[in-house]
């Protein structure tokens, strides 16, 4: 379990950072934590010939106030920064709920909020959690920059809007609407485990107290976040009564997704707790909106 | 009267060590001018070779040297049958053992086929990538049931059929007990493989010195005397020439005692070929295929009873997975067999498995070591026999105990050390109302679990029983030294992987001396410092050695008095061994320090007496008889979330018999340790092949350990029935924590779900149990 041979460059600057990776381009890899790459490499699945090292590029790990009421993440933010930011948890709790599920202390003492977005592993949670709150990620390369939303980011299994010579930069979180709610929730073997399903929930009510908007995302059900669009649209202008979120969870169970067996799940048992999560969720969620229950 | 140190909680001598990082394990050696190996290893899990290209790794730099099967010459030999079959009357069996490379065959994913060794590990890897292995595909042997039919592959062409061995065993009668039988069950039950995942991998570093034409071995082993034995004449060297050193190791727990690893025989000799010291370090994937596993077993078994719930009879036929090869003989399965009928009294039993080959990993045993499979079968029996005739759980059990006037029991059949199935002492009954007590039994039954269901949580209650045969023989040995500082030395020849034998057997030597336990230093696993043993396995480190070393330090202990009373004129009877000194009994005054004692029988000049052995020092053995059947009880509430099937401890009690006990903490870790692998083995570790025989789960992102948040709080109790068959009177706990969690689990979880479901199967899982209740909701 020793890496293939590879070179290894350690930027200081951005633009420095962003040449190298146009040069090398779809043969040099941009290492962050290195949580999911590192293993990745010593099993010889990846062998990148040269890696660009992210974490002496002091300008990409920032953690602010927008000044609109929402927050600019810098990629190399580790979790850990996020899981215990009092800024974080005011501006964005959804975010800052799903931290500790993260895998483990040390990974998220290590890992980084851009590395875990870019990797788009299915399993993770920050995909998810970005395309609930409508988050944006900013893509720099010697070309110029450009902002990509979340929902429009993930395109497939370890797939992204990234283009080789790309770079992740940061991340905007919007403010939350007033009469908004959120929830997070996961069923994982063990803690810290990637989860067998989970789910990013986020509702906004109107004047009358019906939702107009509702985005239910899904982890590990997928190829990457899966939204439960049925789900969400069948909600829309609707008091969020228990009998109308069991079917929207109803929905996402039956219409929206449709879940794959691995060694830990089969996809009945899934499909059951994508149900079973996203009624808990939504009621969570319309809860905390302030939803008449 | 000095302190005694046997039966005291005292802190770990090596510990400070261990915690500071300073202790020695195999990767910590390194050596000048030292290679690294690395293997080419089998992608696929059956298969035939028909080439193989090394010329591009050979050419690459730092790339010392390539070697394959052909290369090892007459050096290439199957590995040696370690256990041969026990006296059983019409017993079939056919050995295969696994070889050093793989020469014509593959037969597992993993097997090694070539090694490589270079300048560093980075640069073997490299290289062993550009290995060329060519390979014709032959179809796998995965499934147990079919590894018997007549269209399965044959894994082994000079056999007839994947069959490793036929036994059946009988106690009594059982069409007796079938014929008088008021109620019969009977069920399939099924039990999956694990891995042993020891927190240290296996590592071997030897080193050839041809002037001093000196061989040493460093090996994470548990029996390092046999392998100084067979390597010694596999190299044509004298076991004097070859010193192995089983250092600090990681944990053992059983996978650690087969021998020969492919790579313990191919490291030594590429180190003499080449002149240069080797080293290997298994690393996480290689121990997910390179290592023994064990478990794979189908059972299909019933239970002949009374009206009353008396168990008339049982007859139990399996199936056991042995894997590609099978150097451990029959060991895991007649553990499977002998274990069965547990703490019962049970007088018709027939029992019979089929051993087979199939393109897995090899099986060897693994902590409980076949045991857990006959605890499954006989506890689940049990508690479907129980609901049947509507008696409650615990009386069921009750009622079929041996009763402590019938030890020693025989249950006629022949165990793995050859002898009959004979439990020297027990006392079971006291064992389970206590565990009853502390788990609070009537109350739960009562009260709590009708007030919890009442409030919609869905709790449950288990309680099993096991037992374990331990402490089994053949032999250990010990030398006991006093130094002239006074401080006490001992060697043995067994290894240590954790067990804390450098504190418990230093508190059995200290108590016979009279000195501190932190003056007794204690060698293990070097075979320098002590040259006969067997090795560390089967609950028996305690009992044997623990009772070779009280041999040896009584041994010197008489030395000294003699001394004593010698030097200070006084009867022998008179004195007594206290705080490091010989003293006169009632006149501490006159005394003479140990030290001075030993320096005084190993003078410099002038005459000793004709017969006089020099210093203080004595070597002694202790063979027991045959194995101590050491006992418990293990109960457990669990809360299950009915919407997801999670299922969280609440509690977990253990009541445990392992006759002495030596250091009560150090016996508290052993039991919480194993009871940590019996959840892990219950409820979250499987290793899952698939139909070509590839394991799906070869890390530990997939292949689930029970972790701090998944292993509860383990409260523990203990009934001491000490073991008539030493002199000590300990029985082996290194394995009792293991054995009966998964009976444990299915109970508590079938009771939690209102006995909805029937649990017939080991590992579980959330989505596992999900799947049953989904069948058990659709059932007519």
């Amino acid at each position: 379990m020793k890496p293939a041979p590879f070179a290894y460059f350690a930027p200081r600057t951005l633009p420095e950072a962003l040449s190298l990776i146009a040069e090398h381009g779809d043969a040099g890899k941009l290492i962050a934590g290195g949580q999911s790459l590192a293993p990745t490499m010593n099993f010889r699945l990846a062998q990148p010939a040269a890696l660009v090292d992210l974490n002496r590029v002091p300008e990409l790990a920032f953690l602010e106030n927008d000044g609109r009421g929402g927050l600019r993440i810098g990629a190399m933010t580790r979790h850990r920064t996020l899981e215990r930011s009092v800024l974080a948890a005011q501006r964005a709790p959804l975010l800052h709920a799903a931290m500790p599920y993260i895998a483990h202390v040390q990974i998220r003492n290590r890992g980084t909020i851009g590395g875990s977005l870019a990797h788009a592993d299915p399993a993770a949670e920050l995909p998810a959690v970005m395309v609930a709150l409508g988050a944006r990620f900013k893509l720099v390369s010697v070309r110029g920059e450009r902002w990509v939303a979340a929902a429009d980011f993930y395109q497939g299994l370890f797939t992204t809007a990234l283009e080789p010579d790309e770079i992740l930069t940061e991340v905007a979180v919007p403010a939350a609407a007033p009469r908004s709610g959120w929830a997070f929730h996961e069923i994982a073997r063990r803690h810290g485990d990637y989860a067998i399903v989970g789910v990013a929930a986020t509702v906004q009510l109107d004047a009358a107290g019906a939702l107009d908007d509702v985005k239910l995302v899904y982890l590990s059900v997928g190829e990457g976040p899966t939204e439960a669009q049925q789900a969400a649209a069948s909600l829309h202008g609707q008091a969020p009564t228990p009998a109308r979120i069991a079917e929207a969870a109803r929905l996402a169970a039956h219409a929206d997704i449709e879940p794959l067996a691995d060694i830990h799940a089969t996809a009945g048992y899934r499909r059951h707790l994508i149900e079973v999560l996203g009624q808990r969720a939504l009621s969570e969620a319309c809860a905390r909106a302030g939803a008449a229950a | 009267m000095a302190t005694r140190y046997f039966g005291q909680p005292i802190k770990r001598n090596e510990d400070p060590r261990l915690l500071t990082g300073q202790a020695t394990f195999t990767d910590d050696v390194h050596l000048p001018g030292m290679l690294h190996v690395a293997f080419v290893r089998s992608q696929v899990a059956h298969g035939r070779i028909r080439s193989i290209d090394t010329t591009a790794a050979q050419a690459m730099p730092g790339v010392v040297a390539v070697y394959t099967a052909a290369d090892l010459g007459a050096y290439w030999q199957p590995g040696p049958l370690l256990v041969p079959p026990p006296p059983i009357q019409d017993l079939v069996f056919n050995p295969r053992t696994q070889v050093p490379l793989a020469r014509d065959k593959v037969r597992h994913v993993g097997e090694p086929i070539v090694a490589v060794v270079a300048t560093s590990r980075y640069i073997a890897e490299d290289a062993a990538e550009q290995v060329f292995v060519d390979l014709e595909m032959l179809p796998a042997v995965v499934d147990l049931e079919q590894a018997l039919t007549p269209a399965a592959p044959l894994i082994h062409e000079d056999l007839a059929q994947n069959l490793n061995a036929h036994v059946i065993q009988r106690k009594g009668d059982y069409a007796q007990a079938r014929a008088q039988a008021a109620v019969i069950v009977k069920r399939r039950f099924l039990y999956d493989r694990g891995t042993a995942a020891a927190m240290e991998n296996r590592g071997v570093v030897a080193d050839w010195d041809a002037r001093n034409q000196q061989m040493t071995i460093w090996d994470t082993t548990q029996a390092p005397v046999f392998i100084r034995n067979g390597l010694a004449a596999m190299l044509g060297l004298s076991e004097k020439q070859v010193r192995v050193i089983a250092p600090f190791i990681g944990g053992g727990f059983g996978p650690k005692i087969m021998m020969f690893y492919p790579e313990e025989v191919v490291l030594p000799w590429i180190s003499m070929r080449l002149g240069r010291p080797v080293k290997w370090i298994e690393d996480r994937l290689e121990n997910f295929y390179a290592t023994t596993q064990e478990r794979g077993q189908i059972h299909w078994a019933e239970m002949a009873l009374t009206q009353d719930g008396r168990v008339l009879g049982v007859h139990d036929t399996f199936l056991h997975d042995a894997g590609a090869y099978a150097p451990y003989g029959l060991t895991v399965a007649l553990n499977s067999q002998c274990t069965l009928l547990g703490q019962y009294d049970v007088p018709h039993y027939y029992t019979e498995f089929k051993s087979v080959f199939t393109n897995k990993p090899i099986v060897t045993p693994y902590r409980g070591a076949g045991r857990q499979h006959g605890v499954f079968v006989m506890e689940r029996l049990l508690d479907i026999a129980a609901r049947e005739l509507s008696i409650d759980r615990v009386e069921i059990r009750k009622r079929n105990l041996i009763s402590p006037d019938k030890f020693p029991y025989s249950n006629d059949i022949i165990y793995q050390d050859f002898k009959p199935l004979v439990y020297d002492s027990g006392n079971y009954l006291p064992a389970l109302e206590k565990a009853c007590a502390l788990i609070d039994y009537e109350k739960f039954v009562q009260e709590e679990q009708p007030r919890l269901r009442a409030e919609g949580k869905a709790v449950g209650l288990g309680l099993v029983t096991y037992v374990e045969g331990t402490g089994i023989g053949p032999y250990e040995g010990a030398k006991v030294t006093v130094e002239a500082s006074g401080r006490v030395s001992v060697a043995t020849g067994i290894g240590t992987q954790g067990q804390g034998h450098f504190t418990s057997f230093a508190q059995i030597v200290a108590d016979q001396l009279g000195v501190t336990p932190d003056k007794v230093r204690l060698v293990t696993g070097d075979t320098t410092e002590f040259y006969w043993g067997a090795g560390t396995f089967a609950s028996r480190g305690a009992v044997v050695a623990g009772n070779a070393i009280n041999a040896a330090a009584l041994a010197v202990r008489k030395k000294v008095l003699k001394k004593a009373s010698d030097e200070l004129e006084v009867d022998e009877d008179d004195l007594e061994l206290v705080d490091g000194t010989v003293r006169v009994k009632g006149s501490p005054q006159t005394a003479i320090k140990l030290g001075e004692l030993a320096q005084r029988a190993n003078p410099m000049r002038g005459a000793v007496k004709p017969g006089t052995e020099p210093g203080l020092e004595a070597t002694d053995y202790f063979g027991p008889e045959r194995g101590a059947t050491a006992s418990g009880v293990h109960a457990m509430i669990v809360e299950v979330d009915r919407a997801t099937m999670m299922v969280e401890i609440k509690r977990y009690v253990v009541v445990h018999d392992c006759g002495s006990v030596i250091n009560p903490m150090i016996l508290e870790g052993q039991i919480h340790g194993g009871v940590a692998q019996g959840i892990g083995n219950a409820f979250y570790e499987q290793l899952v092949f698939d139909e070509n025989g590839q394991l799906l789960n070869a890390s530990f992102m997939d292949y689930l350990l029970p972790t701090t948040d998944t292993v509860p709080r383990i409260e523990t109790d203990h009934v001491e029935t000490p073991s008539p068959l030493n002199p000590l009177g300990i029985k082996g706990a290194g394995e009792a924590g293991a054995i009966p969690v998964g009976p444990l689990f299915a109970q508590a979880i079938e009771d939690a779900l209102n006995n909805e479901i029937e649990i017939l199967e080991i590992p579980l899982s959330p989505s596992r149990l999900y799947e049953l209740v989904s069948a058990a909701e659709k059932a007519p």
